[in-house]
């Protein structure tokens, strides 16, 4: 049995591959979100079409990141697996319920035509919309904290639900919107792109009044958050987060006017990025906020060493192969010639 | 409000639920991942333009189910922590890494490059479409081997250890990974996924021929379905009879619901046909064989069968339930076999392709697969009962702390929209089979009306259909 305890630190490695997974999630399925979101506003049905086909051939590796983060988590930190997952009950089961929606519309609509294609058109927006709202929310809830007793969740069924994670329910779907609209403007050109770019320009003020919001509130509400972001010496190391931020908005802003085309989509991650790392810091070490910590919820040292094998040769292995299938799809995806 | 409803008896209704709609579409999608691999591999050593219009028909069957087999497994991913987080916490140190190996090795490649696979026959060579298609084969296998281990460790646990609290510890992964169980699940899991695609396959192909459409390609599909019966269906009864002796030595209590055992007794009789009475611990219109139980089990005819009565009451599995399932999924599989015993007849006698009577035999056995692959589920899933993991942890003992109330609206939930979307997929699989294969030049000929959707907002309005 090997175990490599005595020499890694199994737990904090674990805390990052699993944020890893779940930000690749966030930010991979999230442009395909964002474009299920922007679905139906699209000015024509060409336009949908274009739209669909951008992300048709990857969605399905993107969805399996989120299956990694959830398989991820029961694999390494099964404790917070088995606390989370009944707390977050109804929101995690109309989440599905909307992926279900949205995951079939891809195949359906392909073979669909006249009416019956408006239905998978609708399923696809509102399947997106449900299911980024309901992330959205699991994260108001997530940094809201959980009633916990012993080793399960001892709260009650709607515990997740209240005006401040409907609040960052509505962020996440604006953020996601941010996201679709860049990647459009990535992958199309011509009137596809010039509504994408006016949806984008239109969406990031939302964003950015969103973060704030949620930048101020987190420390008001938590006393540990406060002073951890705003005793000295903190804030000099911490302040580089939200100024990065809001240069990225700023360059943005700028690029959008510009009619540049692809910096806008990577700086709605970084955008993305920075957002999830003032999360992270924020609430660190809880795994269940405020109530479990990464360690305590870490699996036992031996599968969390054997899992760690895999991971370290199958990722590269796994980046490698996503990224060629990337490349496969490159280009706009209307430039594409005549067979 | 559905307060005096049991949790823990609609969270197993809801978990059988999902798990037997999502069982479904792999038990198709591993099958026909694997042919589509041999066809494209055919088409590529001869050039028969005819393998090309066969893969392109059944590609698009293979995207929709591979799309509800998707999101129905993206649900179960989440359903052991919401409705049996304590079963999570309990086993989370020896299953999470299967599962998460699962992901790993699986999941991204299966989907990855099912992307290639739908979208990319004209941006990459011939060659890599086909590895693409190897792959995604490839990948569906490994997904049956992490996952049929997890469940063969719950059936047959060893290489662990219990610490405080109930929670297992792993001692010995290799242990873990290859127990008891798991060679003989795994053999005939992926035998029964390729006989259910194989029947699929072969009963579409019977159709055509019947209809007298498409013929050449109905021919290339059921000959290659005709194949599968003739050498997998008999080996499969082979594969599911040393599966059977190695619960008997195992999970004796699953072999007496299986043979509707009550009482231990040497030269027990084979019970083909019964009513098991829970209550009562009997059988009722019971038609029996002497002795040929223990003939199959101990392969002595006084060899000693464990009955029911050997274990207390509230260590039974529900007898009627296993008893049933086993019956239902032996006798699809004897007609499966027959099903080659009749291929191999008419092959000599050169009326494979033309004779009506089989061509209905063919179209009536369609599903047989999946009611087959259901049945065996039943079988070893309700057999294992009252535990969840054999012996050590009561299915009971593993429920979240949801009440009642939660999980009724979300069992109804799943309930319509699995219904609805199965009925949408039934639909749109059944229009594909309809307009059967594209001759080549009609879909990719000088007109270019029909480009793969990555193209179809240029090539037209209406958009197109996959590949």
């Amino acid at each position: 049995m090997f175990n490599f305890a005595s020499f890694l630190d199994l737990p904090l490695i674990w805390y990052g591959l699993i944020a890893t997974a779940i930000i690749l999630y966030v930010i991979l399925d999230g442009f395909g979100l964002g474009t299920g979101i922007l679905f139906p506003f699209a000015p024509t049905d060409q336009c949908r079409d274009r739209m669909m086909n951008s992300i048709a051939p990857v969605w399905d590796s993107n969805e399996t990141w989120l299956v990694l983060g959830g398989g991820g988590l029961f694999a390494a930190f099964p404790l917070a697996y088995a606390v989370l997952m009944p707390a977050l009950y109804i929101p995690i089961i109309i989440m599905l319920l909307g992926m279900i929606f949205r995951g079939v519309s891809f195949e359906f609509r392909f073979k669909a035509h006249g009416r019956s294609r408006k239905l998978w058109d609708l399923t696809f927006h509102v399947g997106s919309l449900t299911a980024a709202l309901m992330q959205g929310m699991i994260i108001g809830a997530y940094v809201q904290g959980f009633t916990v007793e012993g080793r399960s969740f001892a709260g009650g069924a709607f515990d997740w639900l209240n005006a401040y994670s409907v609040m960052t329910g509505v962020a996440v779907v604006c953020g996601y919107t941010l996201l679709g609209a860049t990647w459009l403007v990535m992958k199309t050109d011509g009137a596809t792109q010039e509504w994408a770019r006016r949806c984008a320009a239109y969406v990031m003020w939302y964003v950015a009044a969103f973060m704030g919001v949620v930048s101020i509130s987190m420390p008001m509400m938590n006393p540990d958050i406060r002073s951890l972001w705003f005793d000295y010496p903190n804030y000099l190391m911490l302040m580089p987060v939200p100024l990065l931020t809001a240069c990225l908005f700023f360059i943005l802003w700028f690029d959008l006017r510009k009619e540049r085309e692809y910096r806008p989509f990577f700086l709605s991650i970084g955008i993305f990025l920075l957002g999830y790392l003032g999360i992270g810091i924020s609430l660190w070490p809880w795994l269940v906020p405020f109530a479990i910590s990464v360690r305590d919820a870490a699996a036992a040292p031996t599968s969390q060493s054997l899992l760690l094998v895999g991971i370290t040769i199958l990722l590269p292995v796994m980046l490698g192969y996503i990224g060629y299938c990337y490349y496969v799809f490159r280009g706009k995806t209307s430039h594409e010639p005549f067979y | 409000m559905f307060t005096d409803l049991d949790p823990v008896f609609l969270a197993r209704v809801q978990f059988t639920f999902t798990v037997a709609f999502h069982i479904l579409f792999p038990a198709f999608t591993i099958g026909l991942a694997s042919w589509l691999a041999v066809v494209e591999w055919r088409l590529l050593r001869t050039g028969d333009k005819i393998y090309e219009e066969v893969y392109r028909m059944w590609v698009k069957i293979f995207a929709v189910t591979f799309g509800l087999g998707v999101v129905s497994g993206i649900v179960l991913s989440f359903q052991f922590g919401t409705n049996w987080s304590v079963f999570s916490d309990k086993t989370g140190n020896v299953l999470g890494p299967l599962l998460g190996y699962e992901v790993l090795t699986a999941f991204f490649l299966e989907a990855s490059f099912l992307g290639i696979m739908l979208f990319g026959w004209d941006r990459v060579s011939r060659k890599m479409h086909f590895a693409a298609t190897v792959i995604v084969a490839f990948g569906t296998l490994l997904s049956a081997f992490w996952i049929l281990s997890a469940n063969s460790w719950m059936q047959t646990p060893q290489g662990y250890e219990i610490g405080e609290g109930g929670i297992f510890y792993p001692t010995d992964w290799i242990e873990i990974i290859f127990n008891p169980s798991f060679p003989y699940r795994l053999i005939h899991m992926v035998t029964a996924a390729y006989l259910t695609t194989a029947f699929v396959v072969g009963g579409i192909g019977a159709y055509y021929l019947r209809r007298n459409l498409h013929v050449r390609h109905a021919r290339v599909m059921l000959g290659m379905a005709m194949i599968m019966a003739v050498f997998v269906a008999p080996a499969q009864i082979l594969f599911g009879d040393f599966h059977g002796l190695n619960s008997f030595e195992y999970q004796p209590a699953k072999v007496a619901a299986i043979e509707g055992l009550w009482e231990t007794r040497q030269g027990a009789p084979m019970v083909l046909f019964a009513w098991p009475d829970q209550e009562a611990e009997t059988n009722r219109y019971a038609i029996e064989i002497p002795k040929l139980s223990s003939l199959i089990l101990t392969h002595d005819w006084n060899g000693e069968v464990r009955g029911l009565k050997e274990w207390p009451a509230d260590e039974r599995p529900p007898v009627a339930v296993v008893f049933w399932a086993f019956r239902i999924m032996v006798g699809l599989g004897v007609l499966m076999a027959l099903t080659g015993l009749f291929a191999i007849i008419l092959f000599i006698r050169k009326k494979l392709f033309d004779t009506p009577w089989f061509q209905y035999w063919c179209m009536a056995l369609t599903p047989a697969g999946f009611l087959a692959v259901l049945a065996g589920w039943f079988v070893t899933e309700v057999g294992r009962q009252p535990y969840v993991v054999t012996g050590l942890l009561r299915t009971a003992e593993s429920a979240s702390p949801v009440a009642a109330n939660q999980i009724l609206p979300s069992l109804i939930a799943f309930i319509l929209v699995y219904l609805f979307i199965f009925g949408a997929g039934a639909y749109y699989i059944l229009r594909l089979i309809a307009k059967g294969p594209q001759i080549e030049d009609e879909v990719f000929g000088a007109h270019g009306v029909d480009q793969p959707p990555i193209f179809t907002d240029m090539a037209s309005e209406k958009g197109g259909d996959h590949v």
